[in-house]
């Protein structure tokens, strides 16, 4: 591969207003739990009125920690999930109304675990051409090319077609899961966590993988991460998730270069680097876990913020525009939000 | 490089290490290992195939009428009590021959067990799966009638409608289909909560499927394992609660041989002719173990932590 | 007086000699650990980092003497403070679990029971082998929860692990394995579970323990990052082997073993790798263990792979604790193909 192919991921601007591929438009969702029979109803927000752009070609990178809410905006996308507000945009059109098998051929999921992303009793034939037949594409002959052809991409034999899942190895198992993502050709891909069940050695093949693709079919990625190195590597744009809200977002460079939200740099300060010079970092954050379902005032991150101050645990942080189109939600840059208005 | 390349040659006839991803084994030939490896299952699979040839072939096999009585010839002990071969297990009360009933009479048995087992599993199946599937209010429907149905004593329901209705082959089995099926909603109800969760399913539901389709080719074939468990065992279930309901008169009437028929038949005469009790039950004992090893093997053959 | 003591530091806590681990399947004998020599120093930490079925949990469960019946462990030696752990019951075993070695796991529900407090867990930990009263084992565990970064221990005391997330429940794991002052903890991916906020928290708090209380400590892992921060020595295992053995600054800056340098090529490192090029990668799967293995395990997916491959391997050393499973020597291997610098491509 030449220097030319391997273009380099350079920083993605905010996406205007109708060059979106994928739009979510304060979108939010909210469950209903009950402890016990009797018990009373509670609300947990797992997504709190979201706005969020994805352009043709980048790289979205989504980070935050279990239970933020990102694996629920992913099913949302997807149309797995209905939001309880808000809208969702694809190609400018709303989401509510459409067909959600014709979405189904624009937005498909890679998964985090291959062991439980195949069907045990499949063949790999029968899970890659699952979306062609039911999508109606082709004939019997013309899927058996195009299945052959796919699993040719992400780097699989024609000998595995027949095989069952338990006969592949887990990196194995995730190309078939990639496959069967991509046979419809879609434009969106949404992959969650795809290499945290992986072994190391595995996790790059498909890494590498992934970018290949991304480059050879143009797709657009909102790539779910805990591993930030990983986000940093593939990334072009870099969203940051707390307790159901984005509270920041920028380029990739500049995110890595200079966050601005504590929880950002704390994120940033927990990447263990394999430098054999440097101890454990200490991220400063209390040992304190907000519960969801009774989420701290004012600023959610403020009972484990080194920098809170006078408004953090009663005011809701504002929203302010950082310079380069990415924003902050923090009273720490509220200055700025006043000077700017 | 070119000492590499010797490497790649000389490595294949080594230690099966090859730099090509091998599949593993087949699953097919896996499972056979594991099936002929598995001592429970083979006995049971073997004596349950024997008494279903037994059972199919009764016409072809039976020396004599299962229903012919021959007052002459009352109770006549089986040849290795001193009987002759005329009759080889010796007959009843009414002198019919004993091998024959016997013969007859496991075609009763695997009759009732099949068919009531059909019909819970047909109901407790669909059930399970709904109320797993769904969650919610019709999840909470199932989950009460299961609470209902095993508040009830079987037996004793079995045996008020048997006397309502009076007793009789069909009225047996369909009373034991619509009464055994709470093993089968429970045990789908969980496996199916447990397999909708699978990514899987989800990447089903992205790709469009609809609900049906997901149920059918993506939950129904995963359960399959489990239902042919619960299957075994239920079967072996409405056997005995069928000889049972006979034994106490009220299940198959006579003159169709049920072994229950026949042990109840042989109770009166247990102190003098042991053995026209001890034959039956032997034949029951035998069946119903015979169907618990194949299900019990059947689960550990299958078990997924036994799977790769 | 003083020389003894100088012979007590210097005698190894923990020392195993060709440790074996066998375990019968389907199809023959899986050869899960093959041979493997470590030891350990008081209040060393030596990470042994491998991928999964390497063997590497395998040999934390041997030292524990936890592996199922159906495993087969063989050890020439294996000594822990003079006890002779190859030979050593079940009841020695017992006394020296939870109180001189303890362990920590990476669920930690499966370490507390769901059915009791988190203060009478702790509690039992000690009086299980300590003769302390009730009194004293909760003044010893209510410091504990407070050194592990526990807030209102006292109100933390009565509740069930149900109602703590997963990153107090660790903190809670750790305490409690920290009850009777052992003089080892095995932690065995002690923060894979856990939020990379968490893992650095644990992390940081496991580390700082073990210096003021003088463990040693074994964390097993599978990601690089940890070891690098965390190990004073690192055993790569590859495939029931350990490959490589030395410092942590000699494993990550002067990787000897073409599978140690694959590993960290793998991986992307910010400021080093460049931003969406390809990463290295190990070509190949890990051989199955099943049946008799000869020669590197590795060397079906080694680029530098030769005839001698398939020839048992000679065990070399780079200074007095660096060594390596390979052919090649030292000067073969920093001549041969891609070097761990190559992927310092300048952007």
């Amino acid at each position: 591969m030449s220097a030319a192919d391997a273009v380099p991921l350079s920083e993605t601007p905010p996406v205007p207003e109708d060059e979106a591929l994928l739009r979510l438009k304060e979108v939010s969702k909210s469950y209903s739990i009950r402890r016990g029979l009797f018990g009373e109803r509670k609300t947990l927000t797992a997504v709190k009125s979201v706005d969020l752009a994805l352009a043709r070609g980048e790289v979205l990178g989504l980070v935050g920690e279990s239970g933020c809410g990102k694996s629920t905006l992913a099913k949302i996308l997807l149309g797995l999930e209905a939001p309880t507000s808000g809208d969702v945009l694809v190609g400018g059109q709303a989401l509510a109304g459409q067909d959600r098998t014709k979405l189904a051929r624009r937005i498909q999921p890679i998964f985090q675990d291959p062991y439980s992303s195949l069907n045990p009793r499949k063949t790999v034939f029968d899970i890659v051409s699952l979306p062609l037949r039911i999508h109606g594409i082709g004939d019997g002959p013309s899927r058996q090319k195009r299945v052959t052809e796919i699993l040719d991409i992400v780097g699989l034999s024609k000998r595995v077609t027949r095989a069952f899942p338990n006969q592949l190895s887990g990196g194995q198992r995730q190309r078939v899961a990639i496959a069967r993502a991509l046979v419809m050709k879609p434009e969106i891909v949404v992959c969650d966590e795809p290499t945290s069940a992986l072994d190391v050695s595995v996790q790059s093949q498909i890494l590498n993988l992934l970018s290949e693709l991304r480059r050879e079919f143009g797709l657009t990625y909102l790539f779910i991460s805990h591993d930030l190195a990983v986000v940093q590597h593939l990334a072009t744009r870099v969203a940051v998730m707390y307790l159901g809200r984005i509270v920041e977002e920028a380029g990739v460079d500049e995110l890595f270069e200079t966050p601005r939200h504590p929880y950002t740099r704390a994120l940033l300060d927990s990447v263990l680097t394999p430098d054999a010079s440097l101890g454990v970092p200490d991220t400063e954050l209390g040992a304190a876990f907000p519960n969801p379902i009774d989420p701290p005032s004012g600023c959610a991150f403020h009972p484990r913020c080194p920098k809170r101050f006078a408004p953090c645990d009663h005011e809701f942080p504002p929203t302010v525009p950082t310079k380069n189109g990415g924003f902050v939600e923090c009273h720490l840059y509220r200055e700025r939000a006043g000077a700017s208005q | 490089m070119s000492a590499a390349t010797d490497a790649k040659d000389l490595s294949s006839d080594t230690t099966g290490v090859t730099a090509d991803p091998p599949l593993g084994p087949g699953r097919m030939a896996a499972l056979r290992g594991r099936i002929f490896g598995h001592a429970g299952f083979m006995i049971g699979a073997g004596v349950l195939l024997l008494i279903v040839l037994l059972a199919l072939f009764a016409p072809l096999l039976a020396p004599h009428d299962p229903y012919a009585q021959n007052l002459m010839m009352r109770m006549k002990p089986p040849v290795f009590l001193g009987g002759t071969w005329e009759h080889p297990l010796g007959t009843d009360l009414l002198g019919r021959d004993f091998l024959s009933r016997l013969l007859y009479g496991a075609r009763v048995s695997l009759l009732i067990g099949i068919v009531a087992a059909l019909i819970s599993g047909v109901i407790g199946t669909t059930m399970g799966v709904l109320a797993g599937y769904f969650d919610g209010r019709v999840d909470a429907v199932v989950t009460f009638l299961i609470n209902c149905r095993l508040a009830m004593p079987v037996v004793l329901v079995a045996l008020a409608i048997v006397a309502v209705f009076g007793g009789s082959l069909t009225v047996v089995v369909t009373v034991l289909g619509l009464l055994l099926w709470d093993r089968f909603a429970v045990v789908m109800r969980a496996s199916t909560r447990q397999i909708r969760s699978r990514e899987y399913v989800t990447a089903a539901r992205a790709i469009g499927c609809s609900v049906p389709r997901i149920v059918l080719t993506e939950i129904m074939p995963n359960l399959f394992n489990n239902l042919i468990v619960v299957a075994t065992l239920e079967m072996a279930h409405a056997i005995l609660l069928e000889a049972a309901l006979s034994f106490l008169g009220l299940g198959v009437q006579p003159p169709t041989p049920s072994w229950g028929l026949m042990v109840s038949e042989g109770k009166q005469m247990l102190l003098f002719n042991p053995w026209m009790i001890t034959i039956p039950g032997i034949a029951l004992f035998a069946l119903v173990l015979a169907i618990n090893l194949l299900g019990d093997g059947l689960r550990d053959v299958t078990a997924p932590e036994n799977r790769n | 007086m003083q020389a003894s003591q100088d012979d007590r530091a210097n005698e190894p806590l923990l020392a195993v000699r060709n440790l074996t681990i066998d375990i019968p399947v389907g199809g023959g004998t899986l050869h899960a650990v093959r041979g493997i020599d470590f030891e350990l120093k008081r209040g060393e930490t030596l990470c042994i980092v491998g991928e999964s079925g390497s063997g590497k949990s395998l040999t934390s469960l041997a030292v524990m003497k936890l592996l199922g019946k159906s495993i087969r462990p063989h050890a020439d030696a294996m000594t822990f403070e003079g006890t002779d752990l190859a030979n050593a019951g079940p009841k020695a075993m017992r006394r020296l679990r939870g109180d001189r070695i303890a362990m920590i796991f990476q669920e930690p529900m499966t370490a507390l029971n769901p059915a009791y407090t988190v203060g009478d867990q702790l509690i039992e930990a000690m009086r299980l082998h300590r003769p302390v009263s009730k009194a004293e084992a909760r003044a010893r565990a209510l410091d504990l929860l407070g050194k592990v970064g526990i807030t209102a221990a006292e109100s933390r005391f009565s509740q069930y692990p149900h109602q703590l997330s997963g990153g107090l429940r660790q903190r809670i794991v750790i305490a409690m394995a920290l009850m009777c002052e052992p003089d080892l903890v095995i932690a065995d991916e002690p923060t894979t579970a856990l939020d990379v906020t968490i893992q650095a928290q644990i992390l940081r708090l496991l580390v700082d323990l073990q210096r003021e209380l003088g463990m040693a400590m074994i964390l097993i892992t599978h990601d690089l990052g940890v070891v690098a921060r965390v190990a004073d020595r690192v055993a790569v295992m590859y495939a029931g082997e350990l490959v490589e053995t030395g410092s942590a600054a000699e494993i990550f800056n002067a990787p000897l073993h073409p599978y140690t340098r694959g590993l960290l090529r793998c991986i992307p490192v910010p400021d080093k790798t460049r931003r969406g090029a390809d990463l290295g990668s190990i070509p190949g799967i890990v051989p199955s263990l099943i049946g008799e293995v000869r020669g590197c395990a590795f060397r079906d997916r080694c680029d530098m792979a030769v005839a001698a491959c398939v020839e048992p391997i000679p065990e070399r050393n780079d200074g007095p604790a660096h060594s390596y499973l390979c052919v090649h020597d030292q000067a073969a291997l920093a001549d041969g193909p891609a070097a761990p610098d190559d992927r310092e491509v300048p952007a």
